[in-house]
């Protein structure tokens, strides 16, 4: 069906299935609860899960299928953003013209640095991308933004102001991105007893989006192109003795990778209308690495872990401060609430990076695989244990 | 003319952090074959060396005079440094006064221990293993040194200046008949810098132990054959890495306060300096650490940015591209080095 | 939790997706209506703490944290009632707002106008947050003021200092105590005429994104007022860390003062090269070279340690202020963490108090009540001394300090002297000012999210 196997096809309904059904999932603690700090399912974060989901499973598509870094992949999101915000300026709050925008922006944006950075590989590549990120970041948030010629509006961020032409928007319109007439920001909030979840129609906007890009993406793994791909990455030589020019498949997938971070770039605008220079730093790009790599290079489905697992992080733990932990441990004795809490301060709020930072190294350290591998462990694991239960232990090597 | 002097003068200084940096950098990835995105934490520890000397130096015990108040208006607490009451107010005070460069004999014992530590801790596990997962590794531990050293010395910078003597400008331009002041300490930076880099060429060049190290740059397996234990050489080698960092870090302090993200702001820069160098050659990471620190002295210039709006935001990227296009292993790389 | 934007086909188009999804047993409860975004209908009303917690300016945000959670203790009734106890406003009782017991959420701006949205958004949307307050950034500012605007919540923006704030972006839902360039320009002005006369040539080196601009274009234009001559304007971009290249061309141009429109670490930096090339020991045109930082914080002197010496600055407040709100809050602020709060600390800790004062008297927490509660208030007792806030851009009109390094300080806190209290007169200015957006700038109207 859809042109896939069995094993994808499953990996796709999971994936369906899951995101879906993400505001039930990610809010499994009564709302009221001391637990609910944990509770990921509010439409900020889920958005922001699924967006850059799709960052990375199209990171991934250039990084893990030829194995070319790119360390300036954030340049493309950013552009993507900029695009957007400008469509909303210029045209309306319509998010389709906006995200076609981005993605063609990105796509011919990536075309030109892509075809300069591809005649380099190894790190000469990853630092002519770099190269050109930290231009894009320089330039937009100072000189592109001086008073004569405001393209980026700098350090505040590009944004749509009253006096903007906005041609086609509407007299009752609301000011915000919608979807012809759905507003991006618009929730339902259902209650089941102690528990609440939110549905928003801009998180499913950015949910049937991303099924799509991940589809997309199975067919490019599964496909004689995404073969090639991989011919690339394991022997770039002998791949052009058989008479292949490697370069316009890499650049084929640079700038697939490069419109997939436009897309992402065009719908977190759409989310929020809002495009800050930042988004184009080195640091970001080097956000979009870690999380391919954590979730696990070259899997389909590791990118979209990874990036779930750092913005999680980003969003939940540097918002636990000493007053939640002292009401969680409040069960305790005084001294020894105390001191749970002093051990544990170091690693949560404002000490959220040494978390993740101490996570990263435990990954990389017992999962080489990244979290994919970890995934695979458990279930091998389960299902050994399923099997010895079966059997006695008797086939078990006696240690 | 002296305008032109003195840019390069700052070229040269800013060059010589790059330098130093970049050194340890190619010098890790041409013995280990590892990228590691922890080099610039590693500096960050340097100078924060030269601060923790001069608190342990100032550290200090509490009298309270009745005579003067505190902020609400408590008697006010006096601070003197155990080490004045010691040595005597003036020795002590010299000594907290020379507090940054005998932070160096502190920074080279820990500097290795903390090298060795990292090597044999982490690194050795992933010499086999993929860039990709030694930059996940590196970048984690950077981040872990860098977190550590905020929650001791907090995110503000702090001041660490040189010693009196040294601080102020001297007129170099004295001799030659025209006015050409520039910071004393800027000036020890450079010589120190100098010293350093011929001090880890000489090493490589003129010893035994560097002559292995050499070689198994250019051929690890072979060295290896000949019964030679390369490993525990590329291990001491790790370890005079991260010294040259730290000592580049120490060295530092008094020109910028640090603070704890200032390894992250060298980080991307050295890399790229690196990369315009030519990835594992060591002359190469020296030449392209000064040629960049002068460009973007140069870049700076008013004439410069008025001639070519935001050139001084990007002239290191635009030289790195232009070079990586034109030279394609950088300016003095090896074939085959990074390139898989 | 409630709401905001419907519109009837969101609700038929979530309606349907979740109808979709599962059959809806009778045991989901409708939603009841709320009148604005986040309706605290329980005993307690959160308030969102918005400040940067990891970054460069990390040590800024703890400090305005802990006078954040210092007027929350204060709102409840605990501790020694701080401010409240000389606030002209006498609404306060001490029981919370308006009988909720303050209850707060903290988030990390990051200092990026991003990850500043991000956690505003998720204070708002999942802890509803009823109002946002903290940061160190204009651009932070305007981004989540922009933010607190769209979704119905009041916003109450910590260290700001560029124009655009309550310039071009000024929003209705969102309110400023900080001070501003053009305020820090209208201030030092007269000082500077008096220490350095007025025939000087300054040359600017000028952070370079929009705040620096702001800085740079309301000093030029006081200073030149005054009769100084502007001789150079050159902009640094912000990741510089080494500003020598930038310092050795004053040497030779012929100025005698340099300006220095930089913030936080770039302040720093800056202030301690120029140091580091014996600027201060020069002497030009027959005067000694001088340096002025137009804004100061605490933590900048910190960290430029002996550098400031003698460098002229201005404040929005600083702990040796003698009057009553002040003493108040320096003794309170004092004795529960054992050191003086720093003006950004003071700056959320009015806030605060100030937002809860307006509920009570609005009797409500509706963004538009408050808002109505806070435009053209009029207060005294926070620290400040007699303050406004003006009606038609929300931007809070009080004395501005003008500071200088202190040549002898005894401690590590009063590396800062008071030269001067400039008052509020001197530096207010028209709404329509060109230098904030002029007349094209509006406040547009009040949103509180239904």
């Amino acid at each position: 069906m859809l042109g896939l196997n069995k094993n994808d096809l499953t990996l796709l309904a999971i994936v369906a299935v899951l995101t879906l059904f993400a505001p039930f999932i990610l809010n499994p603690f009564p709302a009221d609860s001391a637990m609910a700090q944990f509770n990921a399912g509010y439409p900020d974060l889920m958005q922001r899960f699924i967006i850059f989901g799709i960052f990375a499973i199209g990171f991934n598509i250039l990084f893990g299928l030829t194995g070319y870094l790119s360390f300036g992949h954030a340049a493309f999101l950013g552009v993507g953003s900029y695009a957007s915000v400008w469509m909303f300026k210029l045209l309306s709050y319509n998010v389709v013209p906006a995200i076609l925008l981005a993605v063609i922006v990105a796509g011919l944006f990536s075309v030109l640095i892509g075809y300069v950075s591809l005649r380099r590989s190894g790190i000469y590549f990853s630092i002519l991308t770099l190269a050109f990120a930290q231009m894009s970041f320089a330039l937009a948030y100072s000189v592109l933004s001086n008073p004569r010629f405001n393209l980026t509006n700098g350090e505040t961020g590009l944004q749509v102001y009253k006096n903007d032409p906005q041609i086609f928007h509407g007299e009752n319109m609301q000011d915000f991105p919608h979807f012809f007439g759905i507003y991006m920001n618009s929730t339902h909030t259902m209650n089941v007893g102690a528990w609440s979840f939110d549905f928003n129609a801009g998180y499913y906007l950015c949910a049937i989006v991303m099924i799509l890009a991940f589809y997309l993406s199975i067919r490019i793994f599964r496909s004689p192109f995404g073969m090639m791909l991989r011919a690339i990455k394991s022997n770039q030589t002998r791949m052009s003795y058989t008479g292949l020019n490697p370069r316009p498949h890499t650049l084929a997938a640079f700038v697939i990778s490069g419109m997939y971070a436009g897309l992402a770039g065009g719908l977190m605008a759409a989310m929020d209308p809002l495009a800050g220079a930042e988004r184009m730093q080195w640091t970001a790009s080097g956000e979009v690495v870690l999380m391919t790599i954590l979730g696990g290079t070259g899997t389909l489905i590791g990118p979209v872990l990874g990036a779930g697992f750092i913005k999680y992080f980003e969003n939940i733990f540097s918002k636990i401060n000493d007053t939640i932990l002292h009401q969680w441990f409040a069960f305790l004795p005084d001294g020894i609430e105390d001191f749970v809490v002093f051990i544990i301060h170091p690693f949560i709020g404002k000490g959220w990076h040494l978390t993740l930072g101490i996570l990263f190294m435990l990954v990389v350290v017992f999962l080489p695989g990244g979290l994919v591998e970890g995934g695979q462990r458990i279930g091998k694991w389960i299902k050994s244990r399923g099997k010895s239960d079966d059997s006695t232990a008797s086939t078990e090597p006696a240690e | 003319m002296d305008a032109l002097i003195l840019q390069i003068l700052n070229g040269l200084d800013k060059g010589s952090a790059y330098a130093l940096i970049a050194l340890g950098l190619t010098l890790i990835f041409g013995t280990l074959g590892v990228v590691n995105f922890a080099h610039g934490a590693l500096f960050m520890i340097g100078a924060f060396c030269a601060v923790s000397l001069s608190k342990l130096l100032q550290f200090s015990y509490v009298t309270i005079d009745e005579t003067q108040k505190d902020f609400l208006g408590n008697p006010l607490k006096v601070e003197t440094p155990y080490i004045e009451s010691w040595f005597g107010p003036e020795l002590g005070a010299s000594i907290i006064d020379w507090s940054v460069p005998l932070s160096i004999l502190l920074a080279i014992p820990v500097m290795i221990l903390v090298g060795l530590i990292m090597e044999r801790g982490l690194i050795k596990h992933f010499y086999k293993r993929e860039h990709a997962d030694q930059i996940l590794v590196t970048f984690g531990l950077a981040i872990v040194l860098q977190e550590i050293v905020k929650y001791y010395f907090g995110a503000n910078p702090i001041q660490t200046p040189p010693p009196d003597a040294l601080m102020g400008v001297s007129n170099l331009g004295a001799w030659f008949g025209f006015d050409l002041p520039y910071p004393n300490w800027r000036i020890v930076y450079f010589c120190f810098s100098a010293l350093v880099i011929t001090g880890v060429f000489a090493f490589l060049q003129f010893t035994t132990f560097g002559m292995v190290v050499r070689a198994g740059m250019a051929d690890r397996e072979t060295v290896g054959l000949l019964g030679i234990d390369i490993d525990k050489r590329f291990t001491v080698m790790f370890a005079i890495a991260a010294c040259v960092a730290g000592l580049a870090g120490v060295m530092y302090a008094p020109i910028n306060p640090p603070n704890y993200h200032m390894g992250m702001d060298f980080l991307v820069l050295s890399f790229v300096v690196v990369v315009v160098g030519g990835m594992g050659s060591l002359p190469g990471a020296v030449l392209a650490g000064f040629l960049l620190g002068i460009l973007e002295s140069f870049a700076s210039t008013t004439w410069a940015t008025t001639t070519l709006p935001g050139i001084n935001q990007i002239i290191i990227y635009l030289v790195a591209i232009i070079v990586l296009l034109t030279r394609p292993r950088g300016l003095m790389g090896r074939k085959g080095v990074m390139e898989e | 939790m409630s709401k905001t934007n419907y519109t009837r086909r969101g609700v038929l188009k979530t309606g349907a997706v979740a109808g979709a999804g599962v059959a809806l047993p009778t045991i989901f409860t409708a939603q009841s209506a709320a009148a604005y975004t986040n309706e605290p209908t329980g005993s307690t009303v959160t308030l969102g703490f918005n400040v940067p917690q990891t970054g460069p300016y990390a040590d800024e945000g703890s400090d305005e944290l802990l006078a954040q959670q210092l007027a929350v203790e204060h709102l409840n009734g605990m501790g020694d009632g701080g401010c409240l106890n000389t606030f002209s406003s006498k609404a306060l009782k001490g029981n919370g707002i308006l009988g909720k017991k303050v209850e707060f959420v903290t988030g990390d701006t990051q200092t990026k106008s991003d990850a500043a949205r991000a956690s505003a958004k998720s204070m708002i949307e999942k802890d509803g947050a009823v109002m946002i307050n903290g940061g160190s950034s204009s651009g932070v500012a305007v981004a989540v003021q922009g933010l607190c605007q769209e979704a119905g919540v009041i916003f109450m923006a910590g260290l700001t200092h560029a124009n655009d704030t309550t310039g071009k972006d000024r929003k209705a839902n969102g309110f400023r105590h900080f001070f501003n360039a053009y305020m820090s320009g209208a201030a030092l002005a007269p000082v500077l005429a008096k220490e350095m006369g007025n025939d000087r040539n300054a040359y600017h080196l000028t952070a370079d994104y929009n705040w620096g601009w702001t800085q740079e274009e309301s000093i030029v234009a006081s200073t030149e007022a005054l009769g100084w001559n502007t001789v150079n304007t050159v902009k640094t971009p912000l990741a510089s860390t080494d500003f020598s290249s930038y310092i050795a061309p004053i040497l030779n141009s012929g100025a005698d003062t340099l300006v220095l429109n930089h913030y936080g670490g770039n302040m720093i930096n800056s202030l301690t090269n120029a140091v580091q090339f014996g600027l201060l020991d020069k002497v030009v045109n027959g005067k000694d070279f001088k340096i002025v930082v137009p804004l100061y914080s605490e933590l900048m002197a910190a960290g430029a340690g002996e550098n400031i010496k003698g460098v002229l600055g201005s404040m929005n407040y600083n702990w040796q202020l003698q009057n009553e709100g002040s003493k108040q809050f320096v003794k309170s602020f004092g004795e529960k963490y054992g050191k003086p709060p720093s003006n950004s600390a003071q700056t959320c800790y009015a806030q605060v108090l100030l937002y809860a004062d307006a509920c009570e008297r609005a009797g409500t927490f509706d963004p538009c009540g408050v808002a109505a509660a806070l435009e053209n208030f009029e207060f005294d007792g926070l620290g400040n001394g007699k303050t406004l806030y003006r009606a038609d851009d929300h931007q809070c009109f009080k004395d501005v300090l003008v500071v200088r390094g202190a040549q002898n300080p005894t401690n590590a806190y009063d590396t800062l002297e008071i030269v001067e209290v400039t008052p509020a007169d001197q530096v207010t200015y028209a709404p329509n000012h060109p230098m904030f957006g002029g007349d094209e700038a509006t406040l547009g109207t009040c949103n509180s999210g239904t």
